[in-house]
């Protein structure tokens, strides 16, 4: 069973052709770093987004491997170059069979 | 160190004092939301709900809302219509008094929860309590706090005051000695803010997670090496109360970010 | 609660661990980090800005920008950016992979940072050559935690 949570896509809806377009990209997730202790001193296990991958019409054009020192709730902001119509899939995978996804829509002139 | 550094304001305070300066709390134009005192970049984060985390907290809170909840099996809109209408100005003019008890919103919530939708309470600080708090206060985003003062409310804020300007913990400090009379002074590099709660639920970068007034307020008395009042204690909802009451006028943020 | 650094070294020492965190340690940690990312291959400082307040509010959530300069055409593109930071538990931050279609090699993000330290970004370049730069800053102890 995987665990999933909100995310937050925000990126134009319109492009001219090879314009480059900002991506910026927000999901809630606590990050848990492997290193803090419960009250009671026990060692709460990490349990992180491990992988983010964006791909525009199915091909891969970004992707970050994250580890536990990215801040809780991950922003990342990158940019593509809005070469034709289409979709952009936003997928998240983590520990603990964590998975999110998103999709937008793109329309290139 | 900190000690140390805080004989050192006393010795000036002192000092000042016998020039003729003196340190009291800001009111009215003097007053100023901490979130001048952070950088751009967490105000960026604030303001826009694309980089704002607490947005999930609104957006749970917003499907909360809608929810059938308890033996009732009803929503918070079943009787509250839409939030956008019925909720404006309401989290601005919180603590308030409910049958005669000062309740906090987090308590007025879970008063509702009880008593007319027949569900279990929201445990304090849990991602329903928040989500819930966080959806209903933004809906005053932009408003001025407004405290109705009464004969009865009066003794709550008279009591919140007393203990705002009592010392108290290890360090032997009162809120007023930092917040009050030594804002925009500087403690162990961060500036002192004037400690003005417009902005609960809060999304606390040190937290990583958004948290509650009373939340913050222990985490204050625990710096100063006092044991922190209880949630939901009397103590803790008459300074929220007399918190508030100071920063009447000033408008409301949340969901605010903060260091 | 609350990821308090004071609290966490003063638990790991009394574990007799204290050693395995020191930002010394560390360091080195990072330097492996970056050899195991390059490999063999000689780094090249220069092209890669990392912007960092000198100053952070807070050591949980940092906004950290790299841009590296590059005309991100098919033949000439940033592959990759890793980003190693010298004084946390772990040296690896993030690495992020981009494409001839990025358009350019900035991207932004949130980092945790343990302590007063130098962030490194790598970057490996479409032609196999690798290019670093990097940034310091300074991380104090928030007022009024909660431990």
């Amino acid at each position: 069973m995987s665990k999933t949570s909100r995310t937050l896509v925000t990126m134009p809806a319109t492009a001219r052709k090879d314009e480059i377009i900002e991506i910026r990209i927000i999901v809630q997730h606590d990050m848990e770093t492997g290193f803090r202790h419960s009250e009671q001193g026990v060692r709460i296990e990490r349990d992180i987004i491990r992988e983010f991958i964006c791909t525009y019409n199915g091909v891969e054009v970004f992707r970050a491997d994250l580890h536990p020192a990215i801040a809780a709730n991950p922003m990342i902001t990158f940019t593509t170059l809005a070469t034709e119509s289409g979709t952009l899939e936003f997928n998240w995978k983590g520990d603990n069979d964590y998975a999110s996804s998103a999709t937008s829509k793109l329309t290139v002139t | 160190m900190i000690v140390k550094f805080l004989k050192q304001l006393v010795f000036l305070f002192a000092l000042l004092s016998a020039l003729g300066v003196s340190f009291a709390d800001p009111t009215g134009q003097d007053r100023q939301s901490s979130y001048v005192l952070m950088s751009g970049q967490t105000q960026a984060m604030q303001n826009d709900p694309a980089q704002n985390p607490a947005t999930f907290w609104v957006l749970d809170g917003q499907t909360l809302w809608q929810t059938p909840a308890g033996k009732s099996n009803k929503s918070c809109a079943q009787c509250h219509g839409q939030a956008e209408q019925s909720m404006k100005g309401v989290a601005a003019s919180f603590p308030r008094l409910v049958d005669n008890k000062l309740l906090n919103l987090e308590a007025q919530i879970n008063q509702c929860r009880t008593e007319r939708q027949q569900a279990a309470p929201f445990a304090h600080e849990s991602k329903d309590s928040l989500s819930i708090a966080a959806y209903v206060a933004t809906q005053s985003k932009g408003m001025p706090i407004t405290i109705v003062e009464s004969p009865a409310l009066d003794k709550h804020l008279q009591a919140g005051r007393q203990l705002f300007e009592q010392r108290m913990g290890q360090l032997n400090l009162s809120c007023a000695q930092c917040h009050a009379e030594r804002s925009g002074l500087k403690l162990a590099g961060n500036v002192i803010p004037q400690a003005h709660p417009t902005g609960y639920p809060i999304y606390r970068l040190e937290w990583q997670t958004v948290g509650s007034l009373e939340r913050r307020l222990r985490n204050c008395m625990t710096g100063v090496r006092a044991e922190p009042y209880m949630f939901d204690s009397r103590e803790i909802v008459d300074l929220e109360l007399y918190l508030m009451w100071r920063a009447r006028g000033m408008l409301v943020e949340t969901p605010a970010v903060r260091p | 609660m609350s990821t308090n650094r004071r609290a966490f070294i003063a638990m790991t020492a009394a574990a007799g661990l204290a050693p395995l965190f020191s930002a010394q340690a560390t360091e080195a940690e990072a330097a492996q980090a970056i050899k195991q990312i390059v490999g063999a291959a000689k780094i090249r400082t220069g092209r890669v800005d990392v912007e960092i307040p000198p100053l952070v509010e807070n050591g949980n959530s940092v906004v950290m920008k790299v841009a590296v300069d590059s005309p991100m055409t098919q033949n000439d593109f940033v592959r990759a950016i890793h980003i190693v930071a010298e004084g946390n538990p772990l040296p690896n931050v993030v690495s992020f992979q981009l494409s001839h279609r990025s358009g350019r090699a900035a991207v932004t993000t949130r980092i945790r940072l343990n302590d007063s330290q130098r962030i490194w970004a790598i970057a490996q370049m479409s032609d196999g050559s690798f290019w670093q730069g990097h940034a310091a800053t300074l991380v104090t102890l928030a007022a009024c935690t909660e431990v």
